[in-house]
Order: structure tokens, then C-alpha cells, then sequence
């Protein structure tokens, strides 16, 4: 790596993808995916949990979250809110789990020495955790079309202004990761 | 005047077999053009030229039909694109 090559991953010429990353953003990264698992934690339940339901993975107390960046992660899976939430009675319990083991292999590839060897899995795993912290920053930001750059014309003192750069150097990491993937796909 | 019994007509609801399910795929503000492609790739396997034209329907017009079939198959890619973390819904072809 160069002193003038940006961090985030990158392809090399074997093909392989690699993270480059210097430990302070490693750090902020691994606070926001740590924040992410928090969030994705299903809360304790008020009745004791059917174990035969629990075990094939069917969550019967599965209803649309109150949070909106949590009903952006959890979407509607009919137009129709009753067939939605038998829908997500089904898949929310599975979806939820995918969603944390994407966030806690991310964050466990950031424990490793700088630079990080991904592998597909790995670098399959980032992908979806970026997406669920940018989708989760856009919701509370209320992103409404392409604002990158929109941090330049906030007050130095706008609370939402280290928000609004987090998103958009999580945008820079995602697009980053998609084209060093993108590389290795069939036309 | 013909006293011949009228046969018995199976009636067949042709909308009820035929009209197949849809698995919509909906604009929003967030996702990446690239990243959109990418899933569209990968999971549904089309090809780059069919992916990119998936992935500007759905940002021009809001919306498009990704995939098509039977409705279970429908739920599985609805449940494919929700852990990508696309925003996509079922629906019955009209």
C-alpha cells in the first residue's frame, strides 16, 4: 500500500480483497457495528417463548418495530400490514440473526493486524453490516435522495453534522467493498 | 324441448392457478446503484446488462418486478432481498 492509496478494502491483482484501515477508524467502526448488535437485540420477552416455536425459528410476538430504522431493516413483506406481520412472524427471527452474525464477523475481521486478508464470507458479511449501519444513519438522518457532501454546508456545531460524515465514509467503505467484489463477478 | 340433463361444468378460476407471484423491489434514498446491481447479480445470478436495467427501473420508476414464480419462491427472494437489506414486498402479478 502507498502513501497516497485511500484506506477501505481494495482488490489486489491475485484477486484477493483486503482491508486497509488505520487503527483509530478501525475503532469507530467497531463501536458503530458494536452499537448495530445492540440494537438488533431482541428485547426480553413478556411471556415465557413456545421453545418448539423458537426452535424452528418462528417468533410469534414478531410485530412491526416501533423504531423506524429498525421497521427500514425489518420491512413490510406485503402491502397488506395483516399478511406483513404473519410474514415476519415466519422470517424476522432468522433475518434477525443473519443480520448480527454479519455484524459480529465484520467486527471480528477488525481485530486482526492492518492490513486484513477478507475472505467471500468475510467481505459478504461486511457488505450487509455497512448497508444495516448506513440504512439505520439514513433513517435518522432522514435521508431523503443522494446528500453526500451535505455535511459541508452544516454549521460546525450542527449535533447531526459527525452523523451526516460518518454516513458518508460509510458510503465511501460500501461503494469501495462493491466494486472490489464487483471485480470478480461473471459480466 | 329437450329434457337432457345439463352436464356437470368443472369450472376453473384460471386466475386462481395462473396469475403468477411477483417479488417487487422499491426505490429508496440509501442503497447504492452498485450495491443493487451487485445483489441482483449475485443472488438472482442475471447478468451485468439485466441487473443494471433491474437497478434503474427501480430508481427511475420507484419500483420494479425483479422475479416471478410461485409464492413461496416469491417469499424466499422477498427474504433474500430484506437480509441484503433491500426493500422488497410480494405481490400478486396484475
Amino acid at each position: 500500500m502507498g502513501l497516497l492509496d485511500p484506506p477501505g478494502f481494495r482488490r489486489n491483482r491475485h484477486g484477493q480483497v483486503w482491508l486497509h484501515l488505520p487503527d483509530q477508524q478501525r475503532t469507530v467502526l467497531r463501536d458503530l457495528l458494536e452499537q448495530l448488535d445492540t440494537m438488533l437485540t431482541p428485547p426480553e420477552p413478556e411471556q415465557p417463548v413456545d421453545p418448539l416455536a423458537a426452535m424452528v425459528g418462528i417468533d410469534p410476538l414478531a410485530v412491526r418495530p416501533a423504531d423506524p430504522a429498525l421497521a427500514r431493516l425489518f420491512p413490510d413483506a406485503y402491502t397488506d400490514p395483516e399478511a406483513a406481520d404473519e410474514f415476519r412472524r415466519f422470517t424476522m427471527h432468522d433475518l434477525r440473526t443473519g443480520k448480527r452474525d454479519n455484524a459480529a464477523t465484520a467486527r471480528a475481521t477488525l481485530e486482526a493486524t492492518n492490513p486484513t486478508r477478507l475472505t467471500v464470507a468475510e467481505c459478504h458479511a461486511w457488505l450487509g453490516a455497512l448497508n444495516d449501519l448506513r440504512l439505520t444513519l439514513g433513517t435518522r438522518l432522514a435521508i431523503t435522495e443522494d446528500e453526500s457532501g451535505h455535511f459541508l454546508q452544516m454549521a460546525e456545531d450542527d449535533p447531526q453534522r459527525a452523523m451526516y460524515l460518518v454516513y458518508d465514509w460509510l458510503t465511501y467503505l460500501q461503494d469501495r467493498l462493491v466494486t472490489a467484489v464487483s471485480r470478480g463477478l461473471r459480466g | 324441448m329437450s329434457v337432457a340433463p345439463v352436464e356437470d361444468v368443472e369450472v376453473v378460476d384460471h386466475s386462481q392457478v395462473e396469475t403468477p407471484w411477483v417479488c417487487i423491489v422499491w426505490n429508496d434514498p440509501v442503497n447504492l446503484m452498485s450495491y443493487v446491481t451487485y445483489v441482483f447479480m449475485t443472488y438472482f445470478g442475471y447478468s451485468r446488462d439485466k441487473a443494471e436495467k433491474l437497478m434503474l427501473d427501480v430508481h427511475q420508476e420507484g419500483r420494479a418486478i425483479v422475479s416471478s414464480g410461485s409464492r413461496d419462491a416469491m417469499e424466499r427472494d422477498v427474504t433474500a432481498m430484506h437480509s441484503y437489506g433491500l426493500w422488497a414486498t410480494v405481490s400478486r402479478e396484475s
